[in-house]
Formats: structure tokens, C-alpha cells, sequence
């Protein structure tokens, strides 16, 4: 019996949400049952509840915008692209993540369930209509990414990161929500359209309802940069990314920078819009922080991940760089960056744990000194990530820093443009650094480096993937100015 | 009745207490875990109070909401915790400096 007033709401366009929750609570109980050499099932399973979601994207491809649950769920174009990469990346990630966990007998079914809890909670933030649908994803990633982190037991610095990750973490998201309840207190709202409505009123008329929502603007700019992991608030970044297994720095550091891209695009554009002259002006000093110190901290690093860390805070800089321009094609410009950005990490990453999967863990660059002798075709596919991560013609790298550059320069800060291509220079220097080490340098053990046949051609397909979209980039390009929310 | 900016202010009090125990704080993880919680209830504190004054629910049910997640994230934190202590044998913030760089 439905009571009276109710109204169902429209589930269709959360389909793919709705699939990927049962699928997760099968996943969990169906691993509690199995024998443990049937363990890899669990991985089947999880990739096609990835697959079938990521379908159920494509078949409900909105034209349009279109909302549901009271406005609290939106399903637009670009959520739908996000989501479609966000899924993609993921079931790349545990591909990944089963040739390093399986010879390392850490074949645990909870990697697997909490993997695709994340990915559920990262479809929920890119589609949230309000601030409260924003929380609730961004909590169900966050909570399940700490999980991940602490997943390796035995291991002193795996647990000391999780703990780091959880208490920086569980801040930023008190400063999110201290902030979203000043923007409630001063708007009255919680759904982004009404909030921006009342915000338009309140930033034109110059009442004293504005000095609440900058307040509060501040609080979600820090929630989000610290989730982000930008400079000055990136001190988890390092810790987590060297301390956790291979495979959860794989998972933390490649979708979830998708997603937390929608959340900025949904809580600053959508909601807070009209702010755009503050919140731009926090997001340059962020900006130029990331930049200068990710790209000069990374110069010091002898860890493989710890450099990869450095240089995910430098990207995320440049992420900002494109949404300070303020205008539908700077979006689009940050959107095509962290799109392509999440498919180079996933490609080095995966070279740490294919160099890494015959035994000892290979996380320093040493372990890749004169890795051209012992196996030309990975060197060769290295070569491609790192040269396109320097941002090098004619990898796709290179189109994403020059789009967000261009759409810099014609909002009028050429400073911020010039800024951005020293720093990058900068960078330059660590990105050949482990080139040289690859092809200029004699290995310590001469014994070539075998791979599992399916991991050389997933590789070699990401790899390509990214020299592919740098000679092709027109397509991904107009694909992301098309869906941009305004 | 007491005016609306009593009760911001006492978020805010609250607020900055729980700010200086995790920033303050080099003695004890728990603390740090207790002053996370305290964060979110002045958060609570807050919703409950514009709700109470703007004559909206929907500022009341973000704060069962968040009281659900609060939850869950002790639990997740807790867990850590004992895995932590198991590896190491003391929960001192100091000690937790393997990790530099």
C-alpha cells in the first residue's frame, strides 16, 4: 500500500547505480561461500557487474539534463562520460590489481567488494543534485579507499598510511560539511539549483547573507583541495600512495580524480556559480602551489610511487589551472585533463606492479635502471607514459596541458600560463630522469623481465591508448566541450 | 528564545576545539578520533539550528545522515586502530613518522 502523496520516484536514470549496489552485496556474499581456489570468481564477477554497469550507462545515455529523487540525483551528459571512464579505468585498475595480488597471495575477496563499493560511491558524486548526495558518495568512496589502504595487515607502513589517510581524510570531510551547513544556514537549501538561485540573489543584491557564503564557500574549497590532494593540502598524498599496496595506490590514484573532478564541477559551478569570482581566486593560489611544489618536491624522490605522488599533486594543479578560466571551455579543457591524466597514472602504475610481479616489490627507481636490456617492449611502453605525463608531443599529455593552457590564456592570465609552463619544465627533469635510467643505464641483474601474456597486451593496449588519443585527440576533445555543464 | 547566532556561535566554538585537538594533539590517536567526532557534532549542532530557524526539515535529516556515517567512519577508524597497535605496539601520533620524504 503506498501512502497517499507519495510519489515513486523515477529509478531509470540510476540504473546503473542500482545494478552495481546488488551486484557489490552479491559479490560479498558470494566470496564468503567460496572454497579459496576459487577466489579468482570473485574477480570475474566483479569485472562483469563493472562491465554491466558500465552498459546500463550507455543504454540509459541521457540527451539531456534529467533529475530524480527530488532533484537530489542528476543524470546529464557529462555525468554519464565521467561515469563511463570512471568505470572503464576501474575495471582496467583490477585487471591490474589480481596479477599483483595473486603472486603475492593476498587474493582476498575484500579488495574486490570495496573496490566496487568506491566505484559506486565515485558514481554518486559525479551525479549528485545536492550537497547531501554529494556527502553521501563522497563518504562511501572515502570510507571504502581507507579500507583498501589498511588491507595489507602485516605491513608497518601500510597501516601507518591508513591511519594518516583516515584522520586527514575524516577532517577534510568535517571542513566539507561545516562548510555546506553555512551555505544551508545562508540559502535555506540544499539542492545545487535552488542554492544557486538564492546564491545569484544574494552576490548581486551585496547583502551580509554574502559574508556567510564566502565563509562557507572557503570550508568546501579546503574539503575538496584536500580530497583533491592539492597544495597546501596534500601532506596524506606521499604517505598513502608509498605506504599502501601497489594495486590500492593504483585504485586511489587513478578514478576517484575523476570523480573528485565532478564533485568540484557539481559543488563550485553548479551550486556556488555564482562565487565563481571567489572561488577562482582560492583555486589560483592552489593552483600555483601544486604546481611548484609537486613538480620540485618530486625532483628529491628515489621511490618510484612516492614520485608518482608528487606528480599527481603537480597534475591536480593543472586541473585547476583549466577551471579558473571561468568559462565552458576551461571546463571542458580540466575535464579532458583528468580524463586522460587518470589513463596515464593507470598505465605507470601498472608498470610498478608488472616490474614488481615476479617477486620483490620494484618501487624504486633504481628497479628500473637498464630495464631497455631486459625488456625493450615494457621500456618502450614506459617511454610513452612518462614522456606523455612531461606533457611531450606527440602524446596525448601534451594536448591536455596545451588545451588548458589556451583556455588560460584567453580568460586573460597569461601569468598563470607562464607559471604553469616553468613548472612543467621542472618537471620535465624527473620524467627523463627515469627514461635515462631505462635506456642509458647498464641493470644491476641482467635476467630478462617475464610477463604474463594477458598483462603485456592490457598494458600495451593502455600504453597505446595514450599515444593513439595524442595523434587523435579531435574526437576525446569535442566529446568533453559537448557534454560540459555551462 | 534564545537568537540563532547563540547557537552559531557555540558550532563554531566547538568547531575550533575539535581543530586544535587534531592539529594540537601529538600524545594519542584516540584523541584525534574524539575530536573528528566532536568536528561532526558541531557540524550537527549547526544544521539543527538553521533547520529550527529557517522552519526546514531537510537540515534535520542530513544530520541523521551524517550521525549514520559518523557511525561507520568510528568503526572504520577503530579498526585501523587495532590494526596499528598491532604492528607497532603503541598508538602514539609521534611514533608514526616511518614515512618522510
Amino acid at each position: 500500500m503506498t501512502p497517499p502523496g507519495f510519489v515513486l520516484p523515477d529509478m531509470l536514470p540510476a540504473a546503473a547505480e542500482i545494478f552495481l549496489l546488488g551486484m557489490a552485496c552479491i559479490v560479498l556474499v558470494v566470496d564468503v561461500y567460496l572454497p579459496e581456489r576459487f577466489r579468482r570468481f570473485t574477480y570475474q564477477l566483479s569485472q562483469a557487474s563493472l562491465a554491466g554497469a558500465a552498459l546500463l550507462v550507455l543504454a540509459t545515455f541521457p540527451d539531456t539534463r534529467a533529475t530524480t529523487f527530488e532533484g537530489a540525483f542528476v543524470a546529464d551528459p557529462m555525468a554519464a562520460v565521467l561515469k563511463m571512464f570512471i568505470l572503464v579505468v576501474s575495471g582496467f585498475g583490477l585487471f591490474y590489481s589480481r596479477v599483483h595480488l595473486e603472486a603475492r597471495r593476498l587474493m582476498r575477496g575484500e579488495y574486490f567488494v570495496l573496490g566496487l563499493f568506491a566505484v559506486l560511491g565515485m558514481l554518486v558524486l559525479v551525479s549528485a543534485g545536492s550537497f547531501l548526495t554529494l556527502y553521501l558518495g563522497l563518504e562511501l568512496l572515502s570510507l571504502s579507499l581507507y579500507a583498501m589502504v589498511a588491507l595489507d595487515r602485516e605491513s608497518r607502513l601500510a597501516s601507518e598510511a591508513a591511519m594518516k589517510y583516515f584522520v586527514l581524510g575524516a577532517l577534510a570531510s568535517g571542513m566539507l560539511l561545516y562548510g555546506i551547513s553555512m551555505i544551508y544556514g545562508s540559502t535555506g537549501s540544499l539542492g545545487f539549483s535552488a542554492v544557486a538561485e538564492s546564491v545569484g540573489a544574494a552576490a548581486t543584491s551585496g547583502s551580509g547573507m554574502r559574508l556567510t557564503l564566502v565563509l562557507g564557500l572557503v570550508f568546501v574549497v579546503v574539503g575538496v583541495a584536500f580530497k583533491l590532494g592539492a597544495v597546501p593540502f596534500h601532506m596524506w598524498v606521499p604517505d598513502v600512495y608509498e605506504g599502501a599496496a601497489t594495486p590500492v595506490t593504483l585504485f586511489i590514484g587513478t578514478a576517484p580524480k575523476i570523480a573528485a573532478f565532478g564533485m568540484l564541477m557539481r559543488a563550485l559551478v553548479e551550486g556556488l556559480g555564482a562565487l565563481q569570482a571567489d572561488w577562482s581566486q582560492m583555486l589560483v593560489v592552489l593552483a600555483v602551489l601544486s604546481m611548484g611544489a609537486g613538480n620540485v618536491i618530486a625532483l628529491a624522490q628515489t621511490n618510484i610511487k612516492r614520485m608518482l605522488a608528487y606528480s599527481t599533486i603537480a597534475h591536480v594543479g593543472f586541473i585547476f589551472v583549466g577551471v579558473v578560466s571561468g568559462t565552458a571551455a576551461g571546463y571542458a579543457a580540466s575535464m579532458f585533463y583528468v580524463l586522460t591524466y587518470a589513463l596515464m597514472a593507470l598505465g605507470g602504475f601498472a608498470m610498478v606492479i608488472w616490474l614488481g610481479s615476479a617477486g620483490e616489490e620494484a618501487d624504486r627507481l633504481e628497479d628500473f635502471r637498464g630495464l631497455n636490456e631486459r625488456n625493450p617492449w615494457f621500456a618502450f611502453m614506459m617511454l610513452i607514459l612518462m614522456l606523455s605525463m612531461a606533457g611531450m608531443p606527440p602524446f596525448v599529455g601534451f594536448w591536455a596541458k596545451w588545451s588548458v593552457l589556451r583556455e588560460v590564456v584567453a580568460s586573460g592570465m597569461t601569468w598563470l600560463a607562464v607559471v604553469a609552463v616553468l613548472f612543467s619544465v621542472v618537471g620535465l627533469f624527473y620524467y627523463l630522469r627515469v627514461v635515462r635510467l631505462m635506456y642509458f643505464d647498464s641493470p644491476e641483474e641482467k635476467a630478462p623481465v617475464s610477463s604474463l601474456a594477458d598483462m603485456r597486451v592490457v598494458v600495451s593496449v593502455n600504453a597505446l591508448a595514450i599515444l593513439a588519443l595524442g595523434i587523435y585527440p579531435g574526437a576525446l576533445l569535442r566529446l568533453c566541450a559537448a557534454v560540459v555543464v555551462p | 528564545m534564545i537568537p540563532l547566532s547563540h547557537f552559531i556561535v557555540l558550532g563554531a566554538i566547538l568547531f575550533c576545539i575539535s581543530m586544535a585537538g587534531i592539529f594540537l594533539n601529538r600524545k594519542n590517536v584516540i584523541v584525534l578520533l574524539m575530536s573528528i567526532e566532536l568536528m561532526l557534532l558541531s557540524v550537527n549542532l549547526n544544521f539543527v539550528a538553521f533547520s529550527r530557524f529557517l522552519g526546514d526539515t531537510a537540515g534535520q535529516v542530513f544530520v541523521f545522515f551524517i550521525l549514520t556515517v559518523a557511525a561507520a567512519e568510528a568503526a572504520i577508524g577503530l579498526a585501523i586502530l587495532v590494526v596499528l597497535f598491532r604492528n607497532r605496539g603503541t598508538i602514539n601520533v609521534a611514533d608514526l613518522d616511518t614515512a618522510k620524504g
